[in-house]
């Protein structure tokens, strides 16, 4: 090993090492930033480690690539509004699984297409990297499409109801059949300068049919757990690019991703009550959901503004339930204005936030921290349960399947089990909505038409700015 | 050959423990910044992207290559920014 590879392989090193304390400070909220900013340096001693490894070459592609993704990624990063991040975290994603895919081709075209050699992959390039260059195509491949469905159920360009082809399981066993007989006959059976690169893009195209179809069946509500799925899949395809081009720190790298990838998926499902595979499965959300939709509400209250300020002003406890249609109206500041208001007066005041909030897993943490809520202020679900009996009044705002009583007393509802703030037990329920019209989960809300409920009906900000108002003239 | 795949694979192995290890007992108020930031660190595949252009032909694998290039930064500098972004808001109440 000469000075200058011994220089670059501790680089690599160091980049490693510098990825797990990164992804460590992460994982705790004082140290949370620096640890993004470790991992950025990690990745950026990575990448001159590369460089410096490749000696002169010509730079004119790279520089191409680098300069059109940082201009495309700087901007997205800058301009996505807050509400819109799970769909930009499954864009992302997207990008990663393609990259790995894509290298993963250009491996092949280099060494085996324009080397101009005789034998099959594996004689060519060995064994190993023949198989894992399959394997990066393939898990590759289906992270960008999968993602790219994600991104769109999430983003209202596709309707986020299942899709169900009829046979799905089998087709999707087939394809998933299809891309690894692909896989084996690429690596090590065909000829690869002629065959190979059919092989390879036929792959290609099935991993992103396969990407669809798993992706599809699968419910707008249970998006995010697919999007923490993929960005672990997106780890794991770069970690087998790591093993096609030699390079342990990729290896590393990738695999903590995927780790970390898989635990985020697994704590998402405890949230939600539900299990992985039932996710996967997909079809949560279908046709028991069209059906319960449909039923009528009765007895529901609707209340005016001034109703809602005078019961208010007389409470103690306040507990605000934040939901992802509040972050819709941009209704942020004006609940944070409310809660000001009401704490001036000694009215003690909590938002209390579902796991699943929003519409992913801390984005309602995110939205409020975006309004300036304290951070005191934010409580877990299971302290918001334990005092929600001293509770004298939950105003619920823009949330709707995270209160459902329905998941604890209605064995039949499809969100039957999900753990949920417990709204109903306290003294006074105010429920700001635009209409009686279903969530997420697209099914009936049995809050609404409980004695001590209260609908407000409008917009979230325009009914916060009056209550404001309002509470201000008492 | 096959000891260099052995290696890799114990590198592999170790380290999907190690990612297990760290992540574990994340505060939920965390899980969307660090789903963003563990996305960002799977552009790390920009490695394997940025050898694989570097000639200034037009070839099939120079021009995957740079597509691979584009994408994994979009993928780095996307992740990274958007963290940032959310993270700051997390710490000027800190």
């Amino acid at each position: 090993m000469s000075a200058a590879s011994t220089v670059v392989a501790i680089v690599y090193l160091l980049s490693a090492c510098l990825f797990i304390v990164g992804l460590k400070q992460m994982s705790r909220i004082r140290t949370a930033r620096r640890g993004n900013l470790v991992s950025a340096v990690a990745m950026a001693l990575a990448v001159a480690g590369t460089l410096a490894e490749m000696g002169l070459v010509d730079y004119r592609w790279i520089l191409g690539g680098v300069v059109v993704g940082s201009a495309i990624g700087a901007v997205g990063a800058l301009r996505v509004p807050m509400t819109a991040m799970p769909e930009m975290v499954a864009l992302l994603n997207g990008a990663g699984g393609a990259a790995s895919a894509l290298v993963g081709a250009a491996f092949f075209y280099t060494h085996v297409v324009e080397a101009v050699r005789e034998g099959t992959v594996a004689e060519i390039v060995g064994g190993a990297s023949a198989l894992t260059l399959f394997l990066s195509v393939w898990i590759g491949a289906i992270t960008a499409s999968g993602s790219l469905v994600a991104f769109a159920k999430l983003s209202g360009r596709m309707k986020g109801a299942p899709i169900l082809l009829p046979g799905r399981h089998v087709l999707n066993v087939m394809l998933l059949l299809g891309a690894i007989a692909m896989g084996i006959v690429f690596a090590w059976f065909a000829p690869g300068t002629s065959l190979g690169a059919t092989l390879l893009w036929a792959l290609f195209a099935t991993s992103l049919v396969l990407g669809v179809t798993l992706v599809i069946p699968i419910g707008g509500a249970d998006m995010p757990v697919v999007v923490s799925l993929l960005n672990s899949y997106s780890g794991v395809a770069a970690s087998m690019t790591g093993f096609v081009i030699g390079n342990n720190m990729l290896i590393i790298a990738g695999a903590m991703v995927g780790a970390a990838g898989l635990i985020l998926t697994q704590i998402m499902c405890k949230a939600m009550n539900r299990s992985l595979a039932s996710v996967v499965l997909g079809g949560f959300g279908g046709e028991v959901s069209a059906e319960a939709g449909k039923s009528e509400y009765q007895n529901v209250r609707a209340a005016g503004v001034e109703e809602a300020a005078m019961v208010l002003e007389a409470a103690r406890n306040v507990v605000i339930v934040p939901g992802y249609g509040l972050a819709v109206a941009q209704a942020q500041h004006a609940v944070k204005e409310l809660a000001d208001l009401l704490g001036r007066r000694g009215i003690n005041v909590a938002y209390a936030i579902h796991p699943v909030a929003g519409r992913m897993p801390g984005h309602m943490n995110v939205l409020l921290a975006e309004a300036d809520v304290p951070y005191e202020q934010l409580w877990e679900m299971e302290r918001t349960n334990s005092e929600i009996r001293s509770t004298d009044v939950v105003l619920v705002l823009g949330a709707n399947d995270v209160v459902n009583p329905a998941a604890q007393n209605t064995p039949n509802s499809p969100i039957y089990g999900m753990p949920i703030i417990e709204a109903h037990q306290a003294r006074h329920v105010f429920v700001v909505k635009r209409s009686l019209a279903s969530g997420y989960a697209g099914i009936k809300n049995e809050l609404f038409e409980l004695p001590n409920t209260n609908m407000i009906f409008g917009d979230a900000k325009r009914v916060l700015q009056d209550l404001v108002a309002e509470l201000k003239q008492l | 050959m096959m000891g260099m795949l052995l290696v890799g694979i114990y590198v592999f192995v170790l380290a999907i423990f190690v990612g297990f290890e760290v992540i574990n007992k994340v505060p939920s108020t965390l899980h969307t910044p660090l789903m963003s930031g563990a996305n960002a660190i799977s552009g790390i595949t920009i490695v394997g992207a940025l050898q694989a252009a570097t000639t200034a032909d037009v070839t099939v694998s120079n021009v995957l290559g740079a597509l691979a290039i584009a994408l994994a930064t979009i993928n780095v500098v996307g992740g990274y920014l958007v963290s940032d972004r959310m993270l700051r808001m997390f710490g000027e109440k800190r």
